[in-house]
């Protein structure tokens, strides 16, 4: 499927550009969560909560990021934010409460969008995420 | 009339005839168009935008009338099939028959969560899982390991107590009757139960497993039997509310449906409690 790896390759791509800008938080690694004094929602919009920081991880041997995301368009439900797992995108979507829930696991919200990534690798059992929106 | 029954006092022949039906809408493609058009919902759906199927007061009409729509679908290939539900205060043991190998087939194994018995296991091959977030092909459960419990009939009674059926901000937020039955706030009951069986029942693409449809079948008549104690107590909100679906007001994806038209599954089936 030729689109498909194309989208894949895209997200790749995306989530490198978005580690190169992100090199500093690499290094605080778990201070990330505790530090969650974050940038304002890029979107412009009010969701009645500031954006969670960004965060780049290795989790059971699987990179895991999140960033706030600009544009927010119709996919990015998480208020502005998106969470990658190995390059690929993974849904995930801001409850009223602030916590988090994503595709792989979403009838059991979380408190951070870190947390929802590790869920889903814990979920993932090493299996490749299908990149939406092509689910 | 169709009669939807509890799983439990099925017989031998209804849940060969219910499983035969199932294996054939899947098939003929039928049964994943169901899948997609949940997933789409539920990436759709949100607190603070538009939402339909899922964390708003149209929830329940929603299901209902996606489950009919599946039901209809059930009943074009035998007639005789209906929709059974799953009492999981009830039968709330991996060793229920609903997970015996002539029905659902039981858990997934340790190591990959793999349904390895039953109608629906990878190895029949006649269950490949299409609609899927993630590179698995196979039907997954872990049935009580990410939550020990099911709800029990307590906190299900708890919950049918409440006599508002949903409040503003009309989301996951909310009180009320509506939110604590999907499970967002208190006890938590649906969403508990989508968890507690794991694999793609725990996702967005959770009709990939045919126990979603006995539980919702559940969950709708939960609906009714708090519609019966509080027959004072309607669907609201009734008018000019913005992202979320009012009694009189069409639902995505049919449009031709109203919660209104909902209100009394009378009208389209019964349940074996009912008498």
């Amino acid at each position: 499927m030729p689109e498909l790896s194309r989208r894949r390759a895209l997200t790749a791509a995306a989530a490198l550009a978005a580690t190169a800008g992100a090199t500093s938080v690499v290094a605080s690694g778990a201070a990330a969560d505790a530090n969650a004094a974050p940038a304002q929602d890029p979107t412009g919009h009010d969701h009645g909560h500031a954006s969670p920081a960004p965060f780049d991880e290795v989790y059971k041997g699987r990179r895991i990021q999140g960033r706030p995301v600009a544009g927010g368009g119709h996919q990015h439900h998480g208020g502005g934010y998106a969470v990658f797992v190995d390059g690929a995108e993974l849904h995930v979507m801001r409850n009223a409460d602030g916590t988090w829930i994503s595709v792989v696991s979403h009838y059991d919200p979380v408190p951070t969008p870190r947390a929802a990534a590790r869920a889903a690798v814990d979920e993932l059992q090493g299996a490749e995420l299908v990149p939406f929106p092509a689910n | 009339m169709t009669v939807r029954k509890n799983q439990a006092t099925l017989t031998t022949d209804e849940k060969r005839r219910f499983v035969a039906a199932l294996l054939e809408l899947k098939r003929s493609g039928r049964y994943d168009e169901f899948v997609t058009t949940h997933n789409a919902f539920i990436l759709g759906d949100t607190d603070n935008g538009e939402r339909t199927g899922h964390r708003s007061p149209s929830f329940l009409p929603w299901h209902r009338r996606f489950l009919l729509e599946f039901e209809r679908a059930l009943q074009s290939v035998d007639a005789s099939v209906t929709l059974p539900y799953w009492d999981w205060t009830a039968d709330r043991s991996v060793r229920s028959s609903l997970w015996g190998p002539d029905f659902l087939g039981g858990n997934g194994r340790a190591r990959d969560g793999r349904v390895g018995d039953g109608p629906f296991s990878a190895a029949s091959g006649d269950w490949p899982i299409n609609v899927r977030v993630d590179g698995r092909t196979f039907l997954r459960r872990s049935l009580g390991s990410a939550v020990r419990e099911l709800p029990t009939r307590a906190e299900v009674d708890s919950v049918l107590a409440m006599a508002t059926y949903d409040m503003a901000p009309w989301n996951s937020a909310s009180e009320g009757f509506r939110n604590h039955l999907e499970g967002w706030r208190g006890v938590n009951l649906h969403n508990r139960v989508h968890v507690w069986v794991g694999g793609q029942m725990a996702t967005g693409v959770s009709p990939n497993d045919p126990v979603f449809w006995l539980h919702h079948a559940f969950i709708d008549k939960l609906w009714a039997e708090w519609q019966r104690r509080h027959p004072g107590s309607g669907y609201v909100p009734a008018a000019g509310t913005p992202n979320v679906v009012d009694l009189n007001e069409p639902m995505k994806p049919w449009n031709d449906v109203t919660p209104a038209d909902l209100l009394d599954h009378t009208a389209h089936y019964t349940f074996d409690t009912d008498a």
